[in-house]
C-alpha cells in the first residue's frame, strides 16, 4: 500500500503550492500517473480521501490522468504506444528502445475556490 | 475559482534525500546495492552466502528492511559485519529518509560495499530511489517464470537479475530460460546470475562480478 505514502506526498505538495491566505477549499487536484508507476488509481483515491480528511483538501476531486507506455525505437525511429509491457519495438522488433512515457508520477495542477466576497479584494 | 499549475514529481522529497544519500556514499567511496524481490525469494540467504564468500576480501555493511522484527539483521550480524535493521511497521517498502537514518547509525569510514535489503515486495520498492548505485532483483524458480511480465517496473529498473533456487528446478514447473528471456524482454540490459543458496552454485560468479564493480579483487 505505497499509495498511502504517495497520497501523503501529493497533499504536502499541494499545501506547499497554494497561497496560505485566504484559507479557501481546494476543489480539484490533477495528477499524472504512468502505467509503469505501479499505482492503483482506486487505492490512490481511497488514500487521498483518508489523508485529506479535515484539511483544506477535504472533498477535492482527484483527477488521475493515466499515461500509456510509449517507446521510441532507436533502430527504425518509430514511436509506439504499447499495451503489453514488452520492451521491443512493435514495428521492427528491435529491443533498442527508449522509454518515452509511462513512469510519470506528478502533481500537475490544483484548483482552489475564490475567497468569500467582501473579505478579500 | 483559480487554477495553479504545479508540475512537481510526487516523490520529489524522497528523490532529494536519495540524492543526499548518494552523495554521502560517494564521499566514502561506497558501492551501494538495493536488493529487491518478492517475500521469500531468498534475498537474505543470498546475502549470507555472499558474506561467507567476500567479507574477508572487502569491508561490507548491511541495512535490513522488514515490516516487523530484527530477525534478518541478527542473521547477518552473525557474520561479524555491521548491520542496521529498519523496521517499517507496516510500510511495504524502504524510503530514502529511512536509509538516511540507518546510514547515520553505521560507521561508514572504510566500508566498500553497502547492501540494502529492501522489504519483500515486487511493486512499491521500484518507485523509491534510496541513493543506491543499482538495484538487484531476485526472482526464484518457485515463483514461476512469468514474474517479469507481471511486475515489469521492478525488472525494468534493476541492473542485475539473480535467479535463485536453481537446485529446485527438477521439482517445479518453471522454465528458467523462459524466466530469463521474459526478464530480458522487459530489460535487455540486465546482467543475469543463476544461484542456489543450498548448493552454493553461482554465488562466486555473482560475488566476483560485484567485487570487480566495487574495484576489489576477490
Amino acid at each position: 500500500m505505497h499509495e498511502l505514502s504517495i497520497a501523503t506526498n501529493i497533499a504536502e505538495i499541494v499545501e506547499r503550492h497554494i497561497p496560505a491566505e485566504p484559507v479557501v477549499p481546494v476543489l480539484r487536484v490533477a495528477v499524472r500517473v504512468g502505467r509503469l508507476a505501479g499505482v492503483v488509481p482506486d487505492s490512490l483515491e481511497f488514500c487521498f480521501r483518508a489523508v485529506t480528511a479535515g484539511t483544506r483538501l477535504d472533498g477535492a476531486a482527484l483527477d488521475i490522468e493515466s499515461v500509456p507506455v510509449t517507446l521510441m525505437c532507436g533502430a527504425c525511429g518509430r514511436t509506439s504506444v504499447i499495451d503489453d509491457i514488452a520492451f521491443a519495438c512493435p514495428a521492427c522488433a528491435s529491443t533498442g528502445v527508449v522509454l518515452q512515457t509511462g513512469t510519470e508520477l506528478q502533481v500537475t495542477e490544483v484548483e482552489i475556490a475564490d475567497a468569500p466576497s467582501g473579505e478579500h479584494a | 475559482m483559480s487554477v495553479i499549475t504545479i508540475e512537481r514529481k510526487v516523490l520529489e522529497k524522497n528523490d532529494e534525500i536519495a540524492h543526499q544519500n548518494r552523495a554521502l556514499l560517494a564521499r566514502h567511496g561506497i558501492l551501494a546495492l538495493n536488493m529487491v524481490s518478492s517475500p521469500g525469494a531468498g534475498k537474505t540467504s543470498i546475502l549470507e552466502r555472499m558474506l561467507e564468500r567476500i567479507k574477508e576480501h572487502v569491508p561490507i555493511a548491511v541495512i535490513e528492511g522488514d515490516v516487523q522484527t530484527d530477525l534478518d539483521a541478527r542473521r547477518v550480524a552473525r557474520y561479524g559485519v555491521p548491520a542496521v535493521q529498519i523496521v517499517t511497521r507496516g510500510g511495504c517498502h524502504l524510503e530514502a529518509n529511512l536509509v538516511r537514518d540507518a546510514l547515520a547509525g553505521l560507521a561508514l569510514a572504510g566500508i566498500k560495499i553497502l547492501i540494502i535489503e529492501n522489504v519483500g515486495n515486487l511493486v512499491c520498492p521500484s518507485n523509491y530511489d534510496l541513493g543506491e548505485a543499482f538495484k538487484v532483483v531476485v526472482a526464484s524458480t518457485t515463483e514461476g517464470d512469468d514474474k517479469p511480465m507481471k511486475y515489469p517496473a521492478m525488472f525494468r529498473n534493476a541492473s542485475v537479475l539473480i535467479i535463485n533456487k536453481i537446485d529446485l528446478l527438477p521439482y517445479v514447473a518453471s522454465d528458467i530460460d523462459a524466466l530469463q528471456s521474459n526478464a530480458l524482454a522487459i530489460n535487455p540490459a540486465l546482467t543475469v546470475f543463476r544461484t542456489s543458496c543450498t548448493t552454493g552454485e553461482g554465488i562466486s560468479a555473482w560475488c566476483d562480478w560485484l567485487l570487480a564493480k566495487a574495484g576489489v579483487r576477490g
